[in-house]
């Protein structure tokens, strides 16, 4: 890999924006004042649209293109960064390991319709089904909990491949009509199933790896630190791994099939493709990842409930992967940012934020139909040259 | 679906087509075709609009189903396969709607044609990566190589969007796709469609060319222009509503008062 990085790119302008981004993010996070929080998001936006108007963005998108080894271990140490700086705040804390365990569903759904083009609106019930699988083995086994992260994933992908029937037959809108009828028929199992604690759900035990408790804070030279730094590693590592993974699959043949079948059927077949194969293992492999994010989640959260894997969560999780780009992991992980943490700071639209995500979503897609971050074309290993 | 080998042996013709029909509701677009073609052969495909020539193609690729008749490809019945495996039997095309992936790169769109020599395999694709990055370095010089040949500018920009290139160019990037598996059997539908009459010469002896290279490439084109099939065709065969009503080397077939009245709209 080290060869590839042989261009003559800076990793500058990439590290900057980073930096920036990560900084006014503290700021945002830090503040509290409703109006300051407005000023500040408005501010961010005259930016963004300044740095636009002055063709500063160019040489980011090149450096991200060109330097991408560097600049994606520098988005680990921003994060790190964030939490180093918020480290016994237990809000802000879960709120991102919300975006982080948000970031690694959304990516398993971008497997599944930006890849393979398999629309999914049941992906908060496979989120949920992770989290009730945390919250099932956590209270009456001793499975090791980072194997319990694994059989969520698996669990969520087993019974996601229900769906595969009549998802592989049905095509185009039939197939999404499909995964709403199950997301709703999955929240109404879950509030009559009194094994599964009907409407008030069940408590999800905290993770425990090695003896050690992910639920008592910890203090490390001196320095009190919230429990939920713990949480925060591992859904970091998670991501991490889910994002390796995303992008080794587009840049290969396996992204090469699911794009073929995703936008010529026909033709793909005519050159051996099968589509049955590549659509159950994107089907399989995002849901697997959703998966794995909902039971660390559930583990986060503490407890599991119908009404937070309802329609309506399936419905935001497709809208982050619209509004970031389809197809864009880097796109995902913006867009998640923005979707998930504004609303949670800006009180004034929590009660809309269904209204504003529907606004976002059709704005983009009127205005900049690729999303945020558009997909570029595909370079199996960026810098290569024949 | 796979295919089974029958009982006859290798003969020396490589397709054997016998009393193919295909019937949408009322209209006969095929119908009972036989047709026999030998290895290395160029046999054009003519015939008036909706004369069943892509109906044809679409059958034998697979993609319809035929009501009756039978196909054998080099020996071994396809009549009922699946597109994947008569692909993978050796049969490759283009589609007369040129059905490239418009957001994929020139590089991507003629992989999806190398499907077969690539390796599918999950862990391949996925751990291994050293291994898979000298795949993909080899099936680069591949897939070069081929451009060079139809569109030496093409070949330095193999990680542009179809998207960005103009029709002949994809018609040349399509063609690769269909080539680059070294198929035993080429089916072009109109390849020259939109072109210019020097684009379409220049097309066609690019195509004389990778024959060269590709020892016992078979070949059925459909084609309106008269002068490409004259010039690069070893036989015709001339379809009207769906039946074969004239069949010889382009002289015979020209001289054909049945071909004629066709194509007159005669009848
Ligand atoms: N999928 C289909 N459904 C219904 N009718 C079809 C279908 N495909 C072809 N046909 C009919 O079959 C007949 C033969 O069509 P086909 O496309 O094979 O003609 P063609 O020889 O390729 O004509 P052209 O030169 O215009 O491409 C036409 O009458 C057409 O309308
Ligand atoms: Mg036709």
């Amino acid at each position: 890999m080290a060869a590839a990085n042989g261009g003559a790119g800076s990793v500058l302008p990439g590290v900057t924006a980073i930096a920036l981004a990560t900084a006014f993010l503290i700021v945002l996070l830090r503040v509290e004042n409703q109006t300051a929080i407005i000023s500040l998001l408005a501010f961010g936006l005259a930016a963004v649209a300044v740095a636009n108007w002055f063709g500063w963005l160019a040489p980011v998108t090149r450096s991200f293109a060109e330097r991408e080894n560097a600049l994606d271990a520098f988005a680990v140490v921003a994060a790190l960064v964030v939490a180093a700086v918020f480290h016994e705040d237990h809000f802000v804390l879960l709120l991102v390991c919300t975006v982080l365990l948000y970031i690694v569903a959304t990516l398993g759904l971008n497997i599944q319709f930006g890849y393979a083009g398999v629309l999914n609106f049941a992906g908060a019930s496979f989120f949920g089904i992770g989290a009730y699988t945390a919250a099932v083995l956590n209270e009456h086994t001793a499975i090791p909990h980072l194997l319990v992260l694994l059989i969520g994933g698996v669990m969520a992908a087993l019974i996601g491949s229900l769906l595969l029937l009549p998802v592989l037959r049905t095509r185009g809108h039939y197939a999404a009509v499909v995964t709403i009828a199950f997301a709703l028929l999955f929240k109404t199992f879950l509030e009559v199933n009194d094994v599964l604690g009907g409407p008030q759900g069940l408590q999800v035990r905290s993770m425990k790896i090695l003896g050690w408790s992910f639920n008592d804070n910890f203090q490390i030279g001196g320095v009190k630190l919230s429990f939920y730094i713990s949480y925060f590693l591992v859904s970091l590592i998670i991501l991490v791994l889910a994002f390796v993974l995303v992008r080794r699959i587009e840049r290969s043949w396996v992204g090469l099939n699911l794009d073929a079948l995703r936008l010529d059927e026909t033709a793909a077949c005519c050159f051996g493709l099968d589509i049955v194969r590549w659509k159950v293992t994107a089907f399989l492999l995002g849901n697997f990842l959703i998966g794995i994010a909902g039971t660390l989640f559930g583990m986060v959260g503490g407890f599991v409930q119908p009404n937070n894997y309802t329609f309506a969560d399936s419905l935001i999780l497709v809208s982050i992967l619209l509004l970031g780009g389809i197809g864009n992991p880097w796109g995902v992980v913006v867009a998640t940012v923005i979707v998930v943490i504004v609303p949670e700071k800006l009180q004034a639209i929590q009660e809309y934020r269904f209204l504003l995500y529907a606004a976002l979503v059709m704005a983009v897609l009127l205005f900049r139909s690729e999303g945020l971050l558009p997909r570029p074309v595909r370079r199996y290993f960026p810098g290569w040259r024949p | 679906m796979t295919l089974e080998p029958t009982r006859r042996g290798a003969s020396s013709s490589v397709l054997n087509v016998q009393g193919l029909t295909r019937r949408f509701g009322g209209v006969v677009a095929l119908d009972h075709l036989d047709l026999e073609l030998a290895q290395g052969e160029i046999l054009g495909l003519i015939g008036p609009n909706g004369s069943g020539k892509t109906t044809f193609f679409n059958v034998l690729t697979g993609l319809y189903t035929a009501d009756s008749g039978s196909i054998r490809f080099g020996g071994t019945e396809i009549t009922q396969a699946s597109p994947q495996a008569i692909y993978h039997a050796g049969i490759s095309r283009t589609f007369q709607r040129s059905r490239l992936s418009l957001p994929l790169s020139i590089f991507d769109n003629i992989m999806i044609g190398n499907h077969k020599r690539l390796n599918q395999k999950l862990w391949f694709n996925l751990v291994r990566r050293d291994a898979f990055r000298a795949e993909f370095a080899a099936s680069f010089s591949q897939a070069q190589a081929l451009v060079e040949v139809f569109d030496p500018p093409l070949a330095g920009r193999m990680f542009e969007p179809i998207a960005g290139l103009p029709m002949i160019d994809r018609r040349r990037i399509e063609i690769c796709r269909a080539l680059i598996s070294e198929p035993k059997l080429l089916l072009l539908d109109e390849p020259s469609a939109g072109m210019t009459h020097e684009e379409t010469a220049k097309l066609m002896d690019d195509i004389l060319v990778v024959r060269q290279r590709l020892t016992g490439l078979t070949i059925i084109i459909v084609e309106h222009e008269m002068g490409v099939i004259e010039r690069i065709t070893d036989r015709c065969i001339v379809l009207n509503f769906g039946r074969k009503i004239s069949e010889g080397i382009f002289a015979e077939i020209a001289a054909d008062r049945q071909v004629q009245e066709a194509y007159l709209g005669l009848q």
